[in-house]
């Protein structure tokens, strides 16, 4: 008797929590199982976006993806963007964060200048931008030009045109991670910095050596990971600014799937170029969370 | 050697005055303790003589040396915090070795990888590392020196604390209410170990805390403060039996002291809660009193009148040996709470009669101001009326 109630107990309780994660599993199987699942399976496939019939054609499409240089260029230039724009973000918005956090006045005010260009439409931003960039009356070459200092195509060099894109993208991201960096450092408590302060560890260098940074670890960790993610999902402005050229030097994954899929039409090896940049971006998540994690979170 | 004098100290943030001229001086090697509720600036004096606060008035001496423009690390002194404060990313080992690493290694030599090529880098660090793992030994947490913060108990903390404290032996020890994070149990221990620390040391201690328990054990001086005021330096049991002020016979004892409004008269006499007691006050005849009586002090006798109080027993609280009786007095507000010793206190009853006996010495005398005041030496009258079977 007793048995049969705690079972049938047991029944509704495992028929309660299905009905509670119900709608979150069917949008993730929706949105993004099934979407994930149909990439994989169109890059198998030679099918052409609007084409009625399509072969399987097993893992041809990797195998052009890997021996096409201009997605190897592609690669390689989004691999460079990332390593400038993640370091670049991450010192930065600390820097101002920390120029705020110390000073008295004007906080709100530094704090949401900073915080415009994340919250402005990229596209918007990339157009102000090749205003401020063109090569003769931009303000960016009237300036240097003024002062004697050399000037340069920034958007039609090759040698110039992806650190131009990358100090857009750490213009844009500097706000993000310097609002978190704010929040972690509200978040060091006192103590620390008056056990530094007694302990002898009081000089600015010191105390951010032996307080600020340690404890700023995981916040760092985060943006980290949310900047790579970002940097690698670069797109908009190379789309607006510079289609990807001189040449292959500014192509990105993005714009390479991009170009691919919607613009030559060629879905199958789009599908495989963007299960490439899924695969480069998962693993790139999970590492950098186990890596990170036990050097920062001191339990 | 390590005396602290404090001289004058006045502390405002914006228009709150949390120190009020507070002048103070320790002796060398001296326990003394900061006590006080919360909020009445005794926190606040403390990390004025670490240096973490600075001061708008007055002066501090450390030695003989005014030490008011000096950073906390000039004035070797040592602290151990609330929190504990320590550095969550660091081994114990490496919390405890850093006031060493600071001191006695200069920047170049304290850089990751590169310091450690240096010359004399190696032989410092050896050095250091001896210490602390002999500091550690005597805490008892010489086991522990290779955890982190976070893998460690309370207690263990607290050790860490007080080890990163000791280990560059510091001429002030500075503690800003160590225990209080602690359970019940672990706090009476290792305020027990804190009391033989200072007799080992020897070193000048200054103990913050609100607890009076930890105060009263602790210290060979207590300075009692509210409201940013230093009301009264004495050893605990001056503090207890013969405070200065009202404020203090309140906040020290528990259960607290009994507070009766009185009236003096003449001829020695002092009207309380419809009866009149044999007090000598050193008031004018009609002037309004506070008398403090603490529950101990109490007899139980056979008859009222004067001499004694007479209530109802209002409540009845076991506690062992000891019995507290909450009586309703005839014109008090409060209840009255007497300790009575429980193997001479017949059963006594909810709703029952009651007469206490007071001794007169056992009085306090406390002048409308609040202000102390005490028997004139010569017009201490001993009573004989009082047949007593107990109290």
């Amino acid at each position: 008797m007793k048995n049969r109630r705690l079972r049938s107990n047991r029944l509704m309780e495992t028929l309660a929590a299905w009905v509670l994660v119900g709608p979150a599993v069917a949008l993730l199987v929706v949105l993004f199982f099934v979407p994930v699942g149909a990439v994989f399976l169109i890059a198998l496939t030679d099918w052409q976006f609007g084409a009625r019939t399509l072969n399987f054609i097993g893992l041809a499409n990797f195998r052009e993806v890997f021996s096409d240089p201009g997605f190897r260029a592609s690669l390689a230039n989004t691999v460079i963007y990332v390593l400038i724009v993640v370091p670049g973000t991450v010192l930065a918005g600390l820097l101002v964060a920390l120029l705020i956090e110390s000073g008295k006045s004007l906080r709100t005010f530094y704090r949401a200048i900073h915080f415009v260009p994340f919250m402005a439409t990229l596209t918007a931003m990339a157009i102000a931008w090749e205003a401020l960039l063109h090569p003769t009356i931009g303000l960016v070459n009237q300036t240097l030009g003024a002062l004697g200092l050399p000037t340069a195509n920034w958007l039609r060099d090759e040698a110039t045109v992806l650190p131009v894109l990358a100090a857009i993208g750490i213009w844009q991201n500097l706000g993000f991670s310097m609002v978190l960096f704010l929040a972690g450092l509200k978040s060091i408590p006192r103590d620390l910095y008056d056990a530094a302060d007694i302990d002898g560890a009081d000089s600015w260098l010191d105390r951010l050596r032996t307080v600020t940074l340690p404890m700023l670890g995981p916040v760092t960790m985060f943006v980290v990971i949310v900047v790579a993610l970002r940097a690698f999902e670069a797109f908009d402005t190379v789309k607006v600014l510079t289609q990807g050229g001189p040449g292959h030097a500014s192509e990105v994954l993005l714009f390479t799937l991009y170009r691919e899929s919607f613009e030559y039409l060629r879905t199958g090896y789009g599908a495989a170029v963007a299960v490439v940049f899924l695969v480069i971006v998962m693993v790139l998540t999970l590492s950098q969370a186990r890596v990170m994690d036990n050097r920062v979170h001191y339990q | 050697m390590a005396t602290v004098s404090i001289d004058t100290i006045s502390k405002r943030y914006g228009e709150t005055v949390v120190l009020r001229d507070v002048s103070l001086s320790i002796g060398d090697g001296e326990f003394l303790t900061l006590l006080g509720p919360s909020g009445c600036g005794k926190s606040t004096l403390l990390r004025i003589i670490a240096g973490l606060e600075v001061h708008d008035g007055g002066s501090v001496s450390i030695g003989e040396r005014v030490v008011d423009h000096l950073r906390p690390k000039l004035r070797d002194v040592a602290m151990v915090f609330q929190s504990y404060a320590l550095y969550p990313h660091m081994t114990v080992a490496g919390n405890m070795a850093l006031p060493l690493r600071m001191r006695r290694l200069r920047a170049w030599q304290r850089l990751p990888l590169v310091g450690r090529m240096l010359p004399g880098t190696r032989k410092a660090d050896a050095e250091i590392e001896t210490e602390v793992s002999r500091t550690a030994k005597a805490l008892g947490i010489g086991h522990l020196l290779g955890r982190k913060p976070g893998q460690l108990s309370g207690g263990q903390r607290q050790r860490v604390a007080v080890g990163r404290a000791m280990v560059r032996r510091p001429a002030i020890f500075l503690m800003d209410e160590p225990l209080s994070n602690l359970d019940a149990k672990l706090r009476v221990q290792m305020r027990a170990e804190i009391k033989e620390l200072h007799q080992r040391l020897g070193i000048t201690f200054i103990y913050v805390t609100h607890d009076q328990a930890e105060a009263m054990t602790l210290s060979d001086r207590v300075a009692v403060m509210l409201d940013g005021e230093l009301l009264q330096v004495a050893p605990p049991q001056e503090i207890y039996a013969d405070p200065d002020d009202r404020r203090i016979a309140e906040f020290i004892g528990s259960p607290k002291i009994n507070m009766l409004d009185a009236i003096a008269r003449e001829h020695g006499l002092v009207d309380v809660a419809g009866t009149t007691l044999a007090i000598e006050a050193d008031a004018l005849p009609g002037t309004p009193l506070a008398l403090g009586i603490r529950p101990e002090a109490f007899q139980l006798t056979e008859y009222g009148g004067t001499g004694a109080l007479t209530g109802a027993v209002r409540l009845v609280e076991h506690m062992g040996s000891d019995l507290f009786v909450h009586l309703d007095l005839p014109g008090a507000d409060h209840p009255l709470i007497a300790r009575l010793l429980a193997e001479r206190a017949p059963t006594i009853t909810p709703g029952q009669t009651l007469h206490l006996g007071v001794r007169p010495d056992r009085v306090l005398l406390f002048a409308p101001d609040g202000r102390r005041l005490r028997p004139r030496r010569d017009a201490v009258a001993p009573v004989t009326s009082l047949r007593e079977y107990g109290r």
